[in-house]
């Protein structure tokens, strides 16, 4: 099993929501968040004063799939969310041990 | 067409008056010929004095209708003044503080609600309003002794005193209120109660006798010594106020972290709804101060209405020139200053002077919130100086240069029946002196009567939440609750 979490433009989050249901991810986890990479931040200007705003406003998605879904998933992702510009995001993918569902016990792919 | 309509109404209307008094007259003719064929003299007599009495009457019935207008307006305009500072200012200034100081920065408005009305109802409609010297009014109305329906003709002759009353409480409410600006997100509630009521004493009420109350010193439709002309509080609510406010910003000291922690407006939008707001309150501000429904009030809306506008435009302008972008923030704050600046003029201006004063306040407010500020370093945090101390100022000198007779004769006529001139473009160099006078008292005061006062509360009290209260927000460690709940 792999966990995807993935960073991404907020206003991507329906377009990479779709994508993954429709290759067959069946759950997925959603944070509102902040942050920036390359991209930094950019200046506000309330009553002359300047403000640099370095976290900008992201959604982190957290998916995990069956290793037979990890490339599929992966590039359902970056398709949905790509626009070319800087600020699109970043994909982090790490290996899971253990999944259980907590409803009957169940354990591994199953459980996802 | 409605011209005609119009027209024929008024004949209509004449015909049934004329009708009704030759009917009236008749019967009174009837009832004295039954009496005495032969005494014609007396019957005239008695026509005569038939007429005396309904003149009387018309003059009784006129004043009542007089009265039901003006009052209408000024009842409206009370509650349009109250409207400014609850929700008005509150949810400007409210929108410009942190998310954890919201609450305790709208409750410092609301207690001016509650606790200035309560005081003036006591005293301080008496220290205002009241007979007295030339500098503070008497005890003689204390507890709203002899405040009653019947008008006083010094202040408002067609309105019950009791209005007159209740709308000048509006302002005693708001002018503390506005200081809140300056000593935002840092200062003790209990210490901020304290301050208040000692300055609305101190400072507020010696001020409005001054300008406005019967014999004061600078008051210009009542014979003061120095007439200095402001129609609705420019030196008596914005300078006094902004002024006490950059005393109290400098005394009190500079937020935790600033101006290193940023602390950018945590809601513009509910500023922007404060401001709109404001604008509209401000027509009972100053077309109020007419203190009738006359066409003073009309010219007084009128001038207001352009210096707000003409302001929003200046500020704006201003800022796009020199930052690339017209903020919200900007135009709303140039909105409020044009209208502190035509507060003191509306009243005494044309329309086209209103939009030059509304723009020269926008642009000049802009550069004192922007650049003084700046360069001084002291935090008046929401900028109750830069928008009200600064905009007053510059308010009160128009004034003085372009009030024009023809909009008020305030310093009556001259023999040959024109009206003597007022303001310094019209050839009354003068009225700069007079003006510069009620501005150097309004500075006077609000500097010493606030350090006084300010020294005061903090030995009894001590002004300033502590560090773990000041991170924690003023409303939690306040009034124990939030603004927001995330979690729900």
């Amino acid at each position: 099993m792999q966990k995807i979490e993935a960073v991404i433009q907020p206003s991507k989050l329906d377009a990479v929501k779709d994508a993954l249901v429709e290759i067959g991810v069946e759950g997925m986890t959603i944070t509102e968040a902040r942050g920036h990479g390359r991209q930094k931040g950019h200046t506000e200007f309330y009553r002359g004063r300047e403000y640099s705003i370095d976290l900008l406003p992201k959604v982190k998605l957290e998916v995990v799939v069956a290793d037979a879904m990890l490339d599929k998933a992966i590039l359902a992702i970056t398709t949905a969310a790509r626009t070319g510009a800087i600020g699109d995001g970043k994909i982090f993918v790490s290996k899971i041990d253990e999944a259980i569902r907590i409803r009957n016990d169940e354990r591994g792919e199953i459980a996802l | 067409m409605r011209l005609s309509v119009a027209k024929v109404f008024l004949s209509l209307l004449f015909v049934l008056i004329v009708g009704g008094s030759v009917v009236g007259g008749s019967r009174v003719m009837a009832q004295t010929g039954a009496s005495a064929a032969s005494t014609a003299g007396i019957s005239q007599t008695d026509r005569i004095a038939a007429l005396e009495k309904q003149n009387a009457d018309n003059a009784v019935a006129i004043a009542a209708a007089q009265t039901a207008g003006d009052n209408a307006w000024m009842l409206v305009s009370a509650a349009l003044v109250l409207m400014m500072s609850g929700p008005g200012l509150a949810l400007f200034y409210g929108g410009l503080v942190r998310k954890k100081n919201i609450l305790g920065t709208m409750m410092q408005t609301f207690a001016m609600m509650a606790v200035i009305t309560v005081l003036w109802a006591f005293v301080t409609y008496s220290l205002a309003f009241g007979e007295g010297n030339a500098f503070i009014g008497g005890l003689h109305n204390v507890f709203l002794k002899g405040v009653g329906l019947a008008p006083d003709p010094k202040y408002a002759a067609t309105i019950p005193l009791q209005t007159f009353m209740v709308y000048q409480l509006m302002f005693a409410i708001i002018t503390p209120a506005l200081i809140t600006g300056a000593f935002a997100e840092r200062m003790k509630f209990s210490a901020m109660l304290v301050f208040m009521v000692l300055w609305a004493l101190f400072v507020y009420s010696p001020m409005a006798h001054m300008v406005w109350g019967k014999g004061g010193l600078l008051n210009a439709s009542l014979g003061g010594r120095f007439p200095t002309l402001d129609f609705a509080g420019g030196t008596v609510v914005h300078v006094t106020s902004g002024v006490s406010a950059l005393i109290t910003a400098l005394y009190l000291g500079k937020r935790l972290g600033y101006p290193k922690v940023p602390m950018p407006p945590h809601s513009v939008v509910l500023s922007f709804i404060g401001a709109c707001l404001l604008w509209v309150g401000w027509f009972g501000f100053n077309a109020g101060s007419a203190l009738s429904s006359g066409t003073l009030a009309t010219s007084a809306f009128v001038a207001t209405h352009f210096g707000a506008a003409a302001a929003a435009i200046g500020w704006s302008v201003a800022e796009w020139i020199r930052q690339g972008k017209p903020s919200a923030l900007g135009a709303i704050s140039g909105c409020v200053a044009g209208l502190v600046a035509i507060t003191p003029a509306a009243g005494f201006v044309t329309p086209m002077s209103a939009l030059w004063i509304g723009l020269i306040a926008g642009v000049g407010c802009y550069f004192m919130v922007v650049k003084v500020k700046a360069a001084f370093g002291y935090d008046d945090s929401l900028d109750a100086f830069g928008v009200h101390g600064a905009g007053g100022t510059m308010g009160a000198i128009l004034t003085g240069i372009f009030a024009n007779s023809v909009i008020n004769p305030i310093f009556g006529k001259d023999n040959a029946g024109n009206p003597l001139p007022t303001g310094v473009l019209e050839g009354n160099a003068h009225q700069l002196l007079n003006q510069s006078v009620g501005v150097a008292i309004a500075w006077s005061l609000s500097i010493v009567g606030t350090l006084i006062i300010l020294f005061i509360v903090d030995k009894l009290v001590g002004l300033r939440v502590s560090e773990d209260d000041e991170r924690e927000g003023l409303d939690l460690s306040q009034h124990g609750e939030e603004g927001y709940d995330w979690a729900h």
